[in-house]
């Protein structure tokens, strides 16, 4: 008898929980950098979102106490030119992802608190469209930077170092 | 023995009337060429040492011409850390090369920025900046644009820009376009043969 009504109740719990869960429960983050360049110029970071959950998820922001304001943004190409652009949200589909790359989505950090160096990880909050929010960590990498942890990019490494 | 001698100067003299009767000598180039389709690198700036500079100043170099701004993140830091990697590539010959990164941001952009800037990525690149007038003439030169996007609340703004890479021989003269579009090997390729023809002043 006990476990039918267990069953039952499972059967009863689990769409609603489906549907309750928190986008940052289901979201998982991976690949995290902040290309930081010099002085107090602004930086740019890029995160790889996996949605493992049955809900599509959606990126509206993130906050981080290493800068004032980070923004949404969107890098695009139109007829040579290249342009920048704010944006509200970023869909994470249910079983997909959404890549924050050089060249495309990315995050925007403005003015720095102090001064963020190489090698140096800055915890990030990534907000989602339910209120949710994912604490992830960006490792802060060189200006010439490629992805979070390629040999290329250091000015004093040479051809085969 | 003299017969193939003179014979041998008869030849050097032909190839030199050659070469200075040819100023674009044709090079199996695989980005766009541009050769003879735009005038000749002219500008009259300021180097992120704050010393007046002219395109006189690069001749003997390579140029690769890029416009940019330094509070752009995304794409001109994706750029410059893609030529650095080209330099890298390119190893020794790479000393023949300078890249010119013209910020078309003057007013945010002074010498002692372009120059931390500029110098996060690569040794062969100097920034240069100057009046807005400067600037615009040499971006109208190369048929390049820019815009000043509005500004945002906090007064900070974004610029859009041509993303081409302009390259020029060592005499200034523009020889390929590259884009992002295009593949940095052809990138590596072409400016072995433009590193390769010519020799250094």
């Amino acid at each position: 008898m006990k476990p039918y009504l267990a069953c039952a109740l499972l059967a009863c719990l689990l769409p609603a929980a489906g549907v309750h869960a928190a986008a940052a429960d289901h979201v998982r983050a991976s690949h995290g950098w902040l290309r930081v360049l010099p002085g107090s110029l602004p930086a740019a970071g890029y995160v790889i979102l996996h949605n493992e959950g049955d809900q599509p998820a959606e990126l509206t922001g993130a906050s981080t106490v290493a800068y004032a304001r980070v923004m949404l943004h969107q890098s695009s190409m139109q007829g040579g030119m290249s342009r920048m652009s704010m944006i509200d949200a970023l869909p994470v589909p249910a079983h997909g992802k959404a890549v924050l790359a050089p060249g495309g989505y990315h995050l925007m950090l403005m003015q720095p608190a102090t001064t963020v160096t190489p090698g140096q990880h800055v915890r990030v909050l990534l907000k989602f469209s339910d209120g949710s929010s994912l604490p992830t960590e960006f490792i802060a990498r060189p200006a010439n930077a490629l992805d979070d942890g390629d040999t290329h990019a250091r000015p004093t490494t040479h051809a085969g170092g | 023995m003299k017969p193939c001698r003179y014979r041998l100067l008869a030849l050097l003299a032909v190839g030199l009337l050659l070469a200075a009767c040819q100023s674009h000598p044709p090079l199996p180039f695989r980005l766009t060429n541009v050769s003879g389709h735009m005038p000749p690198l002219a500008f009259s700036l300021t180097n992120d040492q704050g010393k007046p500079v002219t395109a006189a100043d690069y001749r003997g170099k390579v140029v690769l011409l890029y416009f940019g701004y330094t509070h752009c993140p995304d794409v001109c830091p994706l750029t410059m850390a893609h030529l650095h990697v080209v330099m890298d590539r390119l190893g020794a010959l790479a000393s023949g090369a300078q890249i010119l990164f013209v910020t078309v941001d003057p007013g945010r952009d002074t010498p002692a920025v372009l120059h931390s800037y500029v110098h996060a990525f690569d040794s062969h690149a100097v920034g240069l900046t100057g009046s807005a007038g400067a600037i615009e003439t040499l971006v109208k030169r190369y048929r390049s644009a820019f815009t000043r996007e509005p500004a945002s609340k906090d007064g900070s703004y974004e610029v859009s820009h041509s993303s081409a890479i302009y390259l020029f021989d060592r005499e200034g003269n523009p020889r390929v376009l590259y884009t992002p579009a295009d593949s940095q090997d052809d990138l590596v390729h072409d400016l072995h043969l433009l590193l390769s023809s010519g020799s250094p002043s």
